[in-house]
């Protein structure tokens, strides 16, 4: 299912006046494709990545999967937003964000008990999905046990465990080192690929971004031609 | 609580902490709310167990200070004979006896202890249940069980108490205490030789310290109190009129009360700090899609573990010190001092983990996206 941005704006109160963070933005993310969102610090990446994940409600405009209806619009509840999020959306963060107390296959496990299942009735998708990312054999380990990449690499199987029809990226890569960096976005954009998901991928490291299918560059919160290199 | 239950095991150290404190103030609270019971058994078993209803005081203008509230006391109170006669006709009351009752040494052969004697007519029926067919006679008393015990006296035993030389007629086993005095009856004739009751001027063979009352209705009760020249009290509301009981019960019921409180508020800053430490966790959580009716549900679960653990061990702990401790210190086991305040103390524990956690509410998702 396709991600589609439709002319969404994100205005935020800045002291006595206000700050646009995202400036009537619309983008298409096809289905199984990954889009890598570039552009300086403050362009607003991170916001329009907060407004297609219902994280953040748009100021104007909407996001919608595939050709239904839109799923976050201004009106959009918290609740119906926590919903659509359980149901549709892996999220992968800056920093993997791993619960401490729970080893890395409960990381994967816990998306079934938030959708109200038993837990053990993903544990056979969840060891796969471990083994998808090269960590069946650290299934039982706690997060303060694996290395930085080993905990990048468990968010993103929890990201996909799901099996989500859009996964938001947020520079995945910005605590790794470039061989690593590149590494985790060819597992991203394969693992899109392999289940069909679009995905949207924020960075600010083009080197490492060979893997993608498409890139775009955010300026000023628009959408804009890339800046020829200085 | 499939995370709750993970920070539990994870953090154990920290629970196992906060769960040792609560497990201490349980400890303390039930020890304390036996105590206060004991206490106060030790000082009104004998009057709740007497036979009656209600009891008439009077109020003597040069009586010690009143009880709580303005009532009367049993120690400035002195009933004459012409009032309990009075309060036999009052319509409603089907028995009117006087009962006197004076805090005195008591030595037997071997040994002296303070004991309080109450002093009524023979055949009055003001004995406690589990007396049996004894009675009271002339130069004869009864003991209860306490007083055997104390005096190191049993039947057939010489007494000497206050002024007057008795013997030990039975000892009844029942349990009578009066202002932590354990209780022995003499007749009434015996009990006014005493002179400890005394009001000055005082008629020696015509007073006691009130009327027992035993009546099948209160309505005439009011009047009567204002036509005999009396303050009538039920039994339960009379237990005031025992000064010393009034200070220590409140003083002690303050202290359990303080405790409680102070059980809540500690759980409550424990889970204030500890939702603090893991709002980071909250908000990817929610991002994650957790709603905040599952992360209320996954933390008060979490709190309701540790509180029902750390007030279960206290209870127990509690209750087998005061098991021990039975024989030699004032305490008293029941639902009442251990389960009861174990309740108590969940439900308010998880009334302040449930303030500290209402936080959660406040965490916001997007808190997710910001590096950590």
């Amino acid at each position: 299912m396709d991600l589609r941005l439709d002319h969404v704006t994100l205005v935020y109160p800045d002291g006595d006046s206000t700050l646009t963070a995202v400036d009537d933005v619309s983008l298409v993310v096809p289905s199984g494709t990954t889009t890598a969102l570039l552009g300086p610090s403050g362009s607003g990446k991170s916001s329009m990545l907060a407004v297609a994940g219902g994280l953040t409600p748009p100021t104007s405009g909407s996001v919608a999967f595939g050709d239904g209806p839109p799923v976050f619009t201004t009106t959009t509840t918290r609740d119906v937003a926590t919903t659509v999020r359980l149901e549709r959306i892996g999220f992968v963060f800056q920093q993997p964000q791993l619960i401490p107390s729970l080893t890395a296959l409960e990381q994967l496990e816990l998306l079934a008990h938030l959708r109200g299942q038993r837990p053990s009735s993903v544990r056979e998708r969840a060891l796969e999905m471990l083994d998808a990312v090269g960590l069946g054999p650290w299934a039982h380990k706690r997060p303060d046990t694996l290395s930085g990449g080993q905990r990048q690499r468990v968010a993103i199987a929890r990201a996909f465990v799901g099996d989500p029809h859009v996964l938001l990226v947020d520079e995945p890569t910005s605590a790794l080192d470039h061989e690593r960096g590149v590494e985790i976005i060819e597992l991203v954009t394969g693992l899109g690929r392999r289940f069909d998901a679009a995905t949207l991928l924020v960075s600010h490291d083009e080197s490492t971004l060979g893997a993608v299918d498409a890139t775009a560059y955010l300026l000023d919160g628009r959408l804009t031609e890339r800046p020829a290199a200085a | 609580m499939f995370v709750a239950l993970r920070d539990l095991r994870f953090a154990r150290g920290r629970f196992l902490l906060m769960a040792s404190v609560i497990v201490l103030i349980t400890y303390l609270v039930v020890f304390l709310a036996s105590l206060t019971r004991g206490l106060g058994e030790d000082s009104t078993s004998g009057i709740t167990a007497l036979p009656t209803d209600h009891l008439a005081f009077t109020v003597q203008a040069d009586a010690p200070p009143s009880g709580p509230g303005g009532g009367p006391t049993f120690t400035g109170s002195q009933v004459e004979q012409s009032q309990w006669q009075a309060w036999a006709k009052v319509d409603g009351v089907t028995s009117a006896q006087p009962l006197g009752i004076a805090q005195v040494r008591a030595t037997s052969t071997t040994t002296t202890a303070a004991v309080t004697a109450f002093g009524i007519e023979p055949g009055a029926g003001l004995l406690p249940h589990g007396a049996g067919k004894a009675d009271v006679a002339d130069g004869k008393v009864l003991l209860s069980s306490g007083a055997a015990d104390a005096l190191g006296a049993k039947a057939g035993d010489k007494l000497s108490i206050g002024t007057l030389d008795v013997t030990v007629d039975a000892v009844l086993d029942v349990t009578a205490a009066y202002a932590h005095t354990p209780v022995l009856w003499t007749s009434l004739d015996d009990w006014q030789e005493l002179g400890a009751h005394l009001a000055p001027g005082a008629d020696p063979t015509t007073v006691a310290t009130v009327v027992a009352l035993v009546t099948s209705s209160d309505d005439a009760l009011a009047a009567a109190d204002d036509d005999i020249g009396t303050v009538t009290q039920n039994l339960h509301e009379s237990l005031s009129a025992i000064s010393s009981y009034s200070s220590e019960h409140g003083s002690l019921l303050l202290m359990v009360v303080f405790l409680v409180g102070i059980a809540a508020l500690v759980v409550g800053a424990f889970f204030t700090v500890w939702t603090v430490s893991r709002s980071g966790d909250v908000a990817v959580l929610k991002a994650l899609g957790a709603s905040t009716r599952y992360l209320l549900r996954d933390a008060i679960g979490q709190a309701l573990v540790i509180l029902v653990i750390g007030v279960g061990i206290g209870t127990l702990l509690a209750w087998l010190t005061t098991v021990l401790l039975q024989s030699v210190v004032p305490v008293a086991i029941g639902l009442s001092t251990t389960l009861l305040p174990a309740v108590v103390l969940v439900v308010l524990g998880v009334a302040g983990a449930a303030l500290a956690i209402a936080q959660i509410t406040r965490v916001d998702p997007h808190a997710a996206l910001a590096a950590r």
